[in-house]
Formats: structure tokens, C-alpha cells, sequence
């Protein structure tokens, strides 16, 4: 297969409405929403953490019905708008499709893959607040953090036998991991992520961000810029698993803003270890495997 | 233009010797055009009587519009005598629901069910049509335009602007204004906080020119804390909303069923005096409770 066919795009689509949340996510909905007074935050809180949650919120908000004039990106404006006990039924009808399993037919662990989004996410927000104010809303990096390597669950999930193929290809290779999904699977998770990031009509830079985030040659921007620094960062330090194990040649992302040293950049986030022990907790996976 | 209340009650219907004045029916006004085409806000009990005097207008070509699907505003709809007698039509419109991923198509499916209906919606006869709305965007009705415009209740609630040869009435279904989910202290307040700001902001700006605002006023402000997050608005906040609009006239709705006449009457006036209620001040609008019967000419 060289690219995804309209074909397959449309299944994935289709296989994505019906894709199951994460664990943790599923379990918290239910648990709060047995509770009549249960805190419209507390609901948010959860709902922002989980990307197949996320994502699904997102597709209604940005939905041709609401014909809202500007695109929306994040849980909480969904929450203006849609009303929270609308969201509360919503992420109910998520919960209600079941959990999906920590492992999979490509040998993916989906719970260390949800603490590196997690992390990514917390980290390219705080890199917006500190380093592109007033460029980039800080609150959309995070959303592009969260659902950067969307693509890897839709592949984990429906594309099982190829994504398996490419994730031991690029250990075996020592090549990037969307290079491997190029020469086992004909496109890579940034691809597919976009593309559905697109059919659902979710914002353009955030649609290009998804895609673009591992081509270098991708015009830069702040809302990149961070999210490629914040995925370094994470991989870097192994917190999680993307299922990307590539390193050692790997130059260092958006150095006009962050400079060449990411150590120095590192040292800066003052809230890495709270935003990591954040997202440890609620993906519920230590650090190592 | 014309409006008539049918229904004022929120919630569950309130009939007795203590609701005798402002009556007991739900949610139910009525809108005539210029040219006398038929506008029916909500399908509350109210639609019943409303129905009785229909009948003696036949053939019946009515335009409901549905403000949202919660029981006290669709409770009448299967009495809507109309919809039995060949010659009528009857078109029905409303929003889309999110969660059950249905147009307003399904509000008489729902209802109409064998455990809880005799009759089905086949055995109807008059013409039935069914038009799921997008926010926004106006529909025709005779000489008059009716604009959905997206508020805020546990459920998609559409308020409706009907405007008429240079008049204008709003009615909101059930609404409460939006509030922050944060308190001060939480990271997301601020931001939150910017949100419920430009949504209020679009909403008056859509309500810019307003002749008439018919509002949620379920509560008194000193009720609120106790409700918040039930979808429903206030008296006070409704004195202020209409100020801000510019309105020359606001009517109070969807009274709480448990007050009698007496507390309404009561819980209102100590309202109207705490917003410092001017009548007859340049720009004040006038005040009233709605009760059935009311009608308004504009």
C-alpha cells in the first residue's frame, strides 16, 4: 500500500466512532457520574486527559451542525457551548463503548502510550506559557500534545499486523518509527491522524501540527515549535512509550526559539516532575516498563 | 404581531385554587405574523387549550418550534388536536440532539410509544413535516423570520427571535446564563471565564434591537445558589439582562410549580424593588409576570 485510500480513510473514520477509551477515563466517568452533584470541572478534568474522549468531543463541537465561526479546541469551550450535562452524556455514551485493552495484536502498550500524549501535552502547554505568549494559545498546544500520535491507536487498533511489523522494524533498523510505518504500512501515524483530524473539521493548524510534527522541513510555527520540542523532551527521558525508540541522530527541534541544548530547556520547566507524576497517575503506568 | 400566553409553569403543571391567576399549564405561547401566520412556542400543556380554539379556525397550518425536548415543553403535543384532522398541517421544528444523534424527527416517536400512547404518529392525519434547525440560521413563516439561537440547559436548548415588520420578541426556552465551571483559585478560570464573556456577548449581539425578551425566571436570586447548574435563569438577572438589551418590555416565565400567586406575586416584587425597579424611567423596560391569557400586541 503506498498512501491510505479514500476507501480506508472512510472505514477508519467510521472505526474511530466506535473506538473504546482509555481505562483510567472510562472508570472515572462512571465513577462521577453516579454522583447527582459531581463537579462540572471534575467531569472536564477527565474527559481532557483522554484523546479517544477528546477527539470524539471535539468531532461534535466542530461539526458542520454547530456552524460556530471560529473552530474549537479544547473540552472546556465544548463545555460553553454544548452545555455540561450534554458533555456529561456524551463522554457517558464514550464510556458505555467499553475500554480499550492495554495490550493489542501489535504488541502496543496503549496505557505507556497515553502518559507520553499526557506529558507531551502538559509540557508543550507550559512551553507555550513560558517561551511563544501572546503567539500561540497555550491551551491548544496542549491539544496537540494530546493527540499528536493519535494515529499509533487508530494503527494499534485497525491496523494491527502492519503497525506490529513497523514498530519491530524500526528497532530493527534503528530507523524513526513513521519511517517504519511508511515501509510497512504506506503512510505514517501523522498522516492518519491528520486525515481524521480533517474529516471531523478540526481546526487547520492544529490539523497540521498532527500531520507535520516529525517533518522537518514543515514550516515552523509556535504551536510546532513546542510540540516537537515537548515530544523530544518526553522520548528523550523515556517517560512512556510512543513506540518511537529512535535517538542518537535526532537534532534537536525548533532551535531558533529553544536554542541547541534541550537539557537547558529541560531545566527550565519547573513543572516537568508534577506534570509527569500527574499523567503517571492517571494513565496508572510507572515510568519504566 | 401578536403573543399570547397559554402556559407560564415551569417543570410539571401546577392546576389548583392557588395557581388560579398566573395558571398551571407548561410552556406554551403563542405568535401570530402580521399576516396571521401561526407561531407556536413549546408544547407544554398549554398547547391543549390553545388547540380547542384552533378548532374553531379549521383548516389549521401551525408552526411549532421547540425549544427543547425536556417533558414540561413537549407534555401537550400528542393533545395538539390539529395533527388528528385531515387538511392541517402541522410542521414541527427543533435541534439536534448530540447524545441521541437524532433530528427533532424523533420527539413524537419518543412519545408516541405503545407503552405510553394509544395512538400512533401514522394515525395522525393531518399533513406532519418535521425540520431539524442549525443555530443561526433563520426560517420563513409567513412574513415573519424566526432565528434559533443556541442557549444554555442540561440539554440543547434553542431560543427563538421572531421578528415582524421591525418587531421583535425572543424567547428563550429554558435558560441560565453561563457560568464559570472554575473558582478563582483554579488554573482555568481566567480562560473559562474570557469563554462565558464572548458567549453572552454573542448572545446580545444577536438580541441587539429587541423589542420584547421573554425569560427563564424560574428562581428569585436568593434561590440560585441552590440551583445552580439546573438550567434556569432568574428574575433579578433577567431585570438586568433586559436592561442591558435595551428591551421595552421583558416578561418573567416558567414559574417555579410549587409558588402560588401569592409567592409569585410576592417573590417578584421584592425583586423588582432590589434591582430598583423604575417604571416609566427613560430606558427602563416595563416588567411583567406572564400568566395565561396575557397577550401583547406589537
Amino acid at each position: 500500500m503506498s498512501a491510505l485510500t479514500p476507501e480506508l480513510e472512510r472505514k477508519l473514520g467510521i472505526a474511530v466512532e466506535r473506538m473504546p477509551a482509555f481505562p483510567r477515563s472510562v472508570q472515572r466517568i462512571l465513577e462521577l457520574t453516579r454522583n447527582i452533584n459531581c463537579l462540572p470541572k471534575d467531569l472536564v478534568g477527565v474527559v481532557e486527559k483522554d484523546p479517544v474522549m477528546t477527539m470524539k468531543i471535539l468531532k461534535v463541537i466542530n461539526s458542520a451542525y454547530y456552524g460556530l465561526p471560529q473552530k474549537i479546541t479544547s473540552v472546556g469551550q465544548s463545555v460553553v457551548y454544548l452545555g455540561i450535562n450534554t458533555v456529561k452524556n456524551l463522554a457517558l455514551g464514550f464510556a458505555a463503548v467499553g475500554i480499550l485493552p492495554r495490550m493489542n495484536a501489535a504488541g502496543f502498550d496503549i496505557q505507556r502510550y497515553l502518559l507520553h500524549s499526557l506529558v507531551v501535552a502538559g509540557v508543550a502547554r507550559q512551553l507555550a506559557v513560558q517561551s511563544a505568549k501572546g503567539e500561540v494559545d497555550p491551551g491548544d498546544c496542549y491539544i496537540a500534545g494530546l493527540l499528536h500520535d493519535f494515529g499509533k491507536v487508530v494503527f494499534a487498533q485497525f491496523l494491527a499486523v502492519e503497525f506490529r511489523d513497523a514498530l519491530v522494524h524500526a528497532v530493527e533498523h534503528s530507523v524513526p518509527l513513521h519511517e517504519a510505518e511508511k515501509a510497512r504500512i504506506g503512510v505514517d501515524h501523522g498522516l492518519v491522524g491528520a486525515l481524521l483530524a480533517k474529516r471531523w473539521a478540526f481546526p487547520e493548524h492544529l490539523v497540521d501540527c498532527i500531520r507535520d510534527h516529525h517533518n522537518p522541513l514543515a514550516e515552523s510555527s509556535g504551536m510546532m515549535d513546542c510540540l516537537r520540542v515537548a515530544d523530544q523532551v518526553v522520548r528523550f527521558r523515556a517517560i512512556g512509550d510512543s513506540g518511537n525508540p529512535w535517538r542518537e541522530t535526532e537534532a534537536h527541534a525548533a532551535q531558533q526559539r529553544f536554542g541547541d541544548n534541550l537539557e537547558a530547556t529541560v531545566a527550565k520547566l519547573a513543572s516537568l516532575d508534577k506534570i509527569v507524576d500527574d499523567a503517571m497517575m492517571f494513565a496508572q503506568v510507572g515510568k519504566a516498563p | 404581531m401578536k403573543v399570547r400566553f397559554w402556559g407560564v409553569r415551569g417543570s410539571i403543571p401546577a392546576p389548583g385554587p392557588h395557581t388560579l391567576r398566573y395558571g398551571g399549564n407548561t410552556t406554551c405561547i403563542e405568535v401570530r405574523s402580521d399576516d396571521g401566520s401561526l407561531i407556536i412556542l413549546d408544547a407544554g400543556t398549554g398547547i391543549f387549550p390553545l388547540a380547542q380554539e384552533l378548532l374553531k379556525q379549521m383548516p389549521v397550518k401551525a408552526n411549532i418550534f421547540i425549544t427543547h425536548t425536556h417533558w414540561d415543553h413537549i407534555h401537550g403535543m400528542p393533545f395538539f388536536t390539529p395533527l388528528y384532522i385531515p387538511g392541517n398541517s402541522v410542521r414541527i421544528h427543533g435541534g439536534y440532539d448530540v447524545v441521541s444523534g437524532r433530528g427533532i424527527d424523533q420527539i413524537m416517536e419518543v412519545q408516541l410509544q405503545y407503552s405510553y400512547f394509544p395512538i400512533r404518529e401514522a394515525e395522525m392525519k393531518a399533513g406532519i413535516e418535521y425540520e431539524t434547525l442549525s443555530i443561526g440560521e433563520p426560517v420563513n413563516v409567513g412574513d415573519a423570520t424566526v432565528t434559533p439561537l443556541m442557549l444554555n440547559h442540561p440539554v440543547v436548548d434553542f431560543g427563538y427571535r421572531v421578528d415582524c415588520h421591525g418587531k421583535s420578541v425572543f424567547f428563550t426556552g429554558d435558560h441560565e446564563p453561563w457560568l464559570n465551571i472554575y473558582t478563582p483559585e483554579d488554573e482555568s478560570y481566567g480562560e473559562f471565564e474570557q469563554m462565558v464573556q464572548m458567549q453572552q456577548g454573542h448572545l446580545d449581539k444577536a438580541l441587539a434591537g429587541l423589542d420584547v425578551l421573554i425569560a427563564d425566571s424560574s428562581y428569585t436570586a436568593a434561590e440560585y445558589p441552590a440551583k445552580i447548574g439546573w438550567g434556569h435563569g432568574t428574575m433579578e438577572g433577567n431585570v438586568g439582562w433586559g436592561r442591558r438589551l435595551g428591551v421595552k418590555k421583558l416578561i418573567c416565565t416558567h414559574h417555579e410549580p410549587t409558588r402560588s400567586d401569592d409567592d409569585l406575586e410576592r417573590v417578584f416584587a421584592t425583586a423588582l424593588e432590589t434591582t430598583g425597579y423604575a417604571p416609566g424611567r427613560p430606558g427602563e423596560p416595563e416588567i411583567l409576570l406572564a400568566r395565561e391569557g396575557l397577550e401583547l400586541v406589537l
